[in-house]
């Protein structure tokens, strides 16, 4: 049965990537995106593979979609006409270099072969010994945290670089209390009633996401994207000015900062008690206790940072499709 | 003797669910026009949802997955409906005008 | 009976996909991407009932919620650009 779920996702992928790749119209290849992500979310699971996924469903299907909608109300809904030469020299190169990837990979060992390379060194060690070191059962946030904490730090400062990059392509439109974007979905009453009766349990759901992480799925990302999630959600049902006066952005520049800053006081506060940058071991009275004091805050460091990059994102994105309404009235 | 009974309750829902969602699918081919998918594919949603959803919840081995299944059983239920309906209101504020019948 | 449950909902969400690719307007396609969202969910439901874990049940959550999210912004984004169009228009 296993099999079949895989063939079937599989076929699904292949028919979605077709359709993006020949279609013009580019609301309908963004709606395709949404249900390609869907179909690896599907395929994650299958594969066991359950941090991953959620990371899948909530980045993939939610945050990109809406961002890439954004980008498309600022500009065009059609593709440009296609060139009109003859694709032939690249279908070749394409298929040279995909028959010698495919080459490549006879080499490699089974799918989850016991016996291969990558199951030999770092992965056994982890899996016995995260248990009594770290203490926490999923193993996934202990490697991410505690064991590759340093590489995490990193990617952290990437999403704020990006939010930073944002900030500062698209600008802020200072305190414009003007701009107002029509009450957007306002005349729909339904849709009002029940978006403002989701978004604290979505917000709710963020908190358990984040704190339930170190038990089951879930961790720093995933929270801060539902957290953003239910931001936009009500920035768009009930108009991008009120959801400003709720998180103002001098709100979120301070939150996008503070993240990566607390990240990196953990780090600091370890080698001021005694050891080496990131060395969770000694900020408690026994080891496991202090990694589990790390890898919360650290974990908050990180949820924080990304629900306000993804927010202050899309709210330039919103400003400026406000600001193209206002002006062409 | 439970057990049994609530085997046969939740094959009973699932293969409900089943015939729903096939049905729900089947319609969104064959009816002529968006107004009349949008029947199709929001009711039968909502109710495949919620059978299959209880025949999962009449098999579970723990409080939590109770729990958990009983909050997507309401997310649901309150958001699918809620999708169907902004879809229909945004279709005619864009300009969407289903095909009228000839009238006899 | 899980089985053909899992059977069931692969067939309709290869319909919905196929209906996303053809259909006429954009509103089929968001209205067959909303159904792909929710028959994914019920199939991470499924999966982790079969699986015995309840802590997959979590994915399932966080995706209802999404695809509820991802076909408010389409709807709301395709009224912006459509009035953009017919201002540019006219």
């Amino acid at each position: 049965m296993v099999n079949l779920i895989d063939i079937v996702l599989m076929g699904l992928l292949l028919i979605t990537a077709f359709a993006v790749v020949r279609m013009r119209d580019l609301f309908a290849i963004v709606m395709l995106f949404s249900i390609y992500s869907l179909v690896s979310a599907s395929f994650f699971v299958n594969l066991d593979a359950v941090d991953v996924a959620l990371t899948e469903a909530a980045v993939g299907a939610g945050i990109s979609t809406v961002l890439m909608l954004g980008t498309l109300a600022m500009t065009r809904r059609y593709e440009e006409r296609r060139p009109r030469h003859a694709p032939l020299l690249p279908l070749f190169i394409v298929a040279v270099t995909g028959a010698a990837l495919i080459y490549g990979t006879l080499d490699m060992p089974h799918f989850a072969d016991p016996q291969a390379p990558i199951h030999q060194h770092v992965a056994p060690r982890y899996i016995e010994q995260s248990g009594t070191e770290i203490g926490i059962p999923n193993i996934v946030a202990s490697i991410l945290a505690s064991y590759r904490g340093f590489d995490t730090l990193g990617e952290t400062a990437v999403v704020f670089t990006a939010g930073l990059g944002v900030l500062t392509l698209l600008g802020r439109f200072g305190r414009r209390e003007e701009l107002s974007d029509g009450r957007s979905m306002y005349h729909d009453m339904i849709l009002r009633v029940i978006g403002k009766a989701l978004v604290p349990l979505m917000l709710l759901f963020a908190l358990y996401v984040q704190f339930h992480g170190e038990l089951g799925p879930g961790g720093g990302f995933q929270a801060g994207v539902v957290a953003a999630a239910a931001f936009i959600l009500y920035s768009i049902v009930f108009g991008w000015d009120r959801a400003q006066k709720i998180i103002s952005p001098f709100v979120l520049n301070i939150m996008m900062a503070s993240g990566v800053t607390l990240y990196a006081l953990v780090g600091v506060g370890g080698m001021l008690l005694g050891g080496e940058f990131l060395n969770y071991n000694v900020l408690g009275s026994y080891p496991a206790g202090g990694q589990h004091l790390g890898i919360f805050l650290v974990e908050l460091g990180v949820g924080i940072t990304v629900a306000a990059v993804m927010l202050s994102i899309y709210f330039d994105f919103a400003a400026r499709v406000a600001v193209r309404k206002m002006e062409a009235r | 003797m439970i057990s049994v009974i609530l085997d046969i309750l939740s094959w009973i829902c699932l293969m409900g669910g089943s015939f729903l969602g096939i049905s729900g699918a089947v319609g969104l081919f064959r009816f002529p026009d968006f107004f009349t998918r949008i029947h199709a594919s929001g009711v039968t949603d909502t109710m495949c949802t919620v059978l299959i959803i209880g025949g999962l919840m009449l098999q579970a081995e723990s409080w939590q997955m109770l729990a958990k299944l009983l909050m997507i059983l309401l997310l649901l239920t309150y958001t699918s409906p809620t999708s169907a309906h902004s879809l229909a209101k945004s279709a005619i504020r864009g300009g969407l005008r289903p095909t009228l019948g000839s009238g006899d | 009976m899980y089985i053909a449950a899992t059977a069931a909902i692969l067939i309709v969400m290869t319909l919905a996909v196929i209906r996303a690719v053809i259909g006429p307007t954009l509103y089929d396609r968001i209205l067959a991407g909303n159904m792909f969202g929710t028959k994914t969910v019920l199939l991470i439901a499924i999966m982790s009932a079969v699986a015995g874990r309840a802590d997959m049940v979590d994915i399932a959550l966080v995706y209802a919620l999404i695809n509820f999210i991802g076909t408010i912004a389409v709807l709301r984004y395709f009224e912006y650009s459509t009035e953009e169009q017919e201002k540019a228009e006219s």
